[in-house]
């Protein structure tokens, strides 16, 4: 018997080492511009879908009354020349006698006169108004003159809010972590059904074979739309239903490919000698057959992700989706489309962030597909 | 060929027959019923209205009913449109459904071939780049983005086109809902003829036909075009079903009285007989395009034989 050597220590210093599929497919991958440019942007997207609502100051289900459909501006809400007039009208509203207002950095004050004791209550008017917070009066003794001093809080909404007030920029987080989750959720899913069931079936061969293809070729001519109305009518319209109705609806080009692969796979030497070394079916299938198929489902995903996304919009879009307060770039899209007259950027933030999305995740499939492709060496 | 179109068609009847059967249990399973209201029915209102529809019979006596009126060509009446028959619906609804769909498809067939041969001639040039940067927009930009923005555009902006609605008479309603259609199927159609065109240029009969010294125009016409359509052509099959059959965010947006929306709001309402003539419409034109395309597939490459 021979001892087989450890390739890693045969080899000396400094000769070629071999290449693995992976490593070569990664090299290849990284000269291809578009999909690094898209991986990056796909990391940051995830980032900011991950902690983006974190640490953004404005929570995506907070509605500023006051700020309906204001649009995208760097410049601080409420505008400045705005911050004046709506004093005074809360000073009318007050009826008291007052000087002219003072506005120094966040804080507003004005003189007060009047013939008879300023009643302290007029402050409510000032407290209920949602542009001014702490308002303070500083009366004289007799009560007759006073300081009425209030700070005026500065929002910044740099994608604008939504109709009924919310900031876009963090709905339009939210949006992307509930839009990347289920893509990447509902991929999994069908991953793992579309891999098992079409290793399966193609290992098994036979009978077994025809039965299961059979049922893939009616599951495919019943409308994809049927399944998840009647899962979310069964189960109730939850996220988790959503990316398990996708995921079970996405995995039948899946279970196609791998068994296609399967068939060639089986009659190769390797599985002959695992099977004459006495493996189990189910060990050869997950030790032999299913790893080797990973090089078309990878790419196969990586399209798929997308079209999750995309259906998952569709759903929103439809109302069968995702449920407000909690939104998604589908959702959103519908929101805009009904407002987007005289309010155009509520379609165009979230349409161009999930266009965004759904070209790099394009373009990392088709580098993927290039770069794992035998052929194109 | 006869007899092979034959078989063919013989073969789908199970499989419809399953479709059927599947919706039919599936939709029933679901919890709720068509006369499910805010205030409930009376109960003496409600068991008159069950029976009126036959629904107070055993399931499966349902099940044997409404496949004996199926074989009839009798869709049955619809739940929650009364006085009307799924029947009476389609009969207005999918002759809008088939017109937008069929010059949806012919749009994006020619443009999609055309387009994506001209990229593949002029592989790697600014037009190839264009084209194919285009296309991905195309395929990556929902329907329901492409559809107000247009709309928005056209006909509101402009005021060229109208924003939305539907005139049977007027061609000028059919612009914006047929191009929305067409668009991502343009896309990946071109995508498609030019993979397959770059594939076929390089193959042994097109290198042939060159030798022969035949020109560019028939070498690329006739020779390169036709191995090129081939993917095309399989993609169209379901995805003529799919147009002909109506597109649901197409008719909201654009108030287009198509069938489309009608097997998302059957379900919702739990109108039955208008979920399971949907299924059963779409089944039947799935069967029929699927058929279309093997026959086409053999028209375009000899190889392929009935067998």
């Amino acid at each position: 018997m021979t001892i087989k050597p450890d390739p890693t220590e045969a080899l000396p210093a400094g000769e070629a080492q071999g290449r693995s599929l992976w490593q070569d497919a990664w090299l290849r991958l990284r000269r291809n511009r578009a999909a690094v440019a898209s991986m990056i942007v796909l990391a940051v997207l995830t980032l900011i879908g991950a902690f983006g609502p974190m640490i953004w100051p404005h929570p995506y289900d907070r509605v500023y009354q006051q700020f309906v459909r204001v649009p995208a501006s760097l410049e601080a809400y409420p505008r400045e020349e705005a911050v004046l007039p709506a004093f005074e009208r809360l000073l009318t509203r007050a009826r008291v006698d007052h000087g002219e207002p003072e506005l120094s950095g966040s804080e507003i004050s004005v003189g007060l006169t009047s013939d008879e004791a300023i009643d302290p209550r007029i402050l409510r008017y000032f407290q209920r108004s949602d542009l001014f917070f702490a308002p303070a009066l500083d009366l004289a003794d007799d009560g007759l003159t006073g300081t009425l001093t209030a700070r005026v809080e500065r929002l910044h909404f740099y994608l604008g809010t939504d109709a009924i007030g919310r900031d876009m920029a963090a709905r339009i987080m939210i949006g992307v972590r509930i839009s990347l989750s289920i893509g990447i959720l509902a991929s999994v899913m069908a991953l793992l059904l579309g891999v098992t069931y079409g290793a399966v079936s193609g290992y098994l061969g036979g009978k077994v074979d025809n039965v299961m293809m059979r049922v893939v070729d009616i599951l495919y001519s019943l409308p994809f739309i049927f399944f998840v109305i009647l899962l979310v009518v069964f189960f109730g319209r939850s996220l988790v239903i959503i990316f398990i109705a996708i995921g079970a609806t996405e995995w039948l080009d899946m279970a196609r490919i791998v068994r296609g692969q399967t068939l060639s796979l089986k009659r190769q030497e390797f599985v002959q000698a695992a099977e004459a070394m006495g493996a189990t079916k189910a060990g050869i299938l997950f030790r032999h057959i299913i790893p080797n198929t990973l090089g078309p489902v990878v790419v196969f995903v990586t399209l798929l992700v997308p079209k999750a996304i995309l259906l998952e919009s569709l759903l929103s879009f439809l109302g069968l989706g995702v449920q407000d307060p909690l939104t998604s770039l589908g959702l959103l899209i519908s929101e805009g489309a009904a407002n987007m007259r005289g309010a155009l950027w509520l379609l165009i933030w979230p349409a161009a962030t999930l266009t965004l999305i759904l070209f790099a995740l394009n373009f990392l499939g088709d580098g993927l597909r290039d770069s794992l492709d035998p052929k194109d060496r | 060929m006869l007899s092979y179109t034959l078989k063919r068609l013989m073969s789908a009847v199970p499989t419809v027959f399953i479709i059927v059967t599947l919706t039919f249990f599936l939709i029933r399973l679901a919890p709720g019923g068509p006369f499910d209201l805010e205030r409930p029915l009376d109960p003496l209102i409600l068991a008159n209205l069950n029976r009126a529809y036959n629904l107070d019979a055993s399931l499966w006596s349902q099940y044997l009913t409404y496949l004996g009126n199926l074989l009839q060509g009798d869709l049955g009446p619809s739940f929650t449109r009364r006085d009307f028959s799924v029947n009476d619906l389609f009969a207005v609804g999918l002759p809008v459904s088939i017109l937008l769909g069929s010059l949806a498809l012919s749009l994006a067939a020619v443009l999609g071939t055309f387009f994506g041969a001209w990229a593949a001639l002029r592989q790697n040039s600014a037009v190839d780049y264009a084209v194919v940067g285009v296309a991905t927009f195309g395929i990556t930009t929902p329907t329901f983005v492409v559809a107000p923005l247009l709309s928005l555009f056209f006909g509101v902006v402009l005021g060229w086109l109208p924003a939305g609605g539907w005139s049977q008479a007027n061609p000028i309603y059919w612009v914006l809902p047929v191009v929305t259609l067409a668009l991502p199927q343009v896309a990946i159609i071109a995508r498609l003829v030019r993979g397959a065109t770059i594939e076929a240029l390089r193959s042994n009969h097109v290198r042939t036909a060159r030798a022969y010294g035949l020109p560019t125009r028939v070498v690329v016409g006739v020779h390169a075009l036709r191995a090129a359509m081939l993917p095309a052509v399989s993609y169209l099959g379901p995805t003529a079903a799919g147009l002909l059959t109506g597109s649901v965010v197409i008719e909201t947006i654009f108030g287009i009285p198509g069938i489309g929306r009608y097997f998302v709001q059957g379900a919702l309402g739990r109108d039955y007989t208008l979920v399971m003539g949907t299924v059963v419409v779409i089944a039947v034109f799935i069967v029929l395009f699927n058929l279309l395309v093997d026959l086409i597939y053999a028209w375009l490459d000899p190889r392929v034989r009935f067998d």
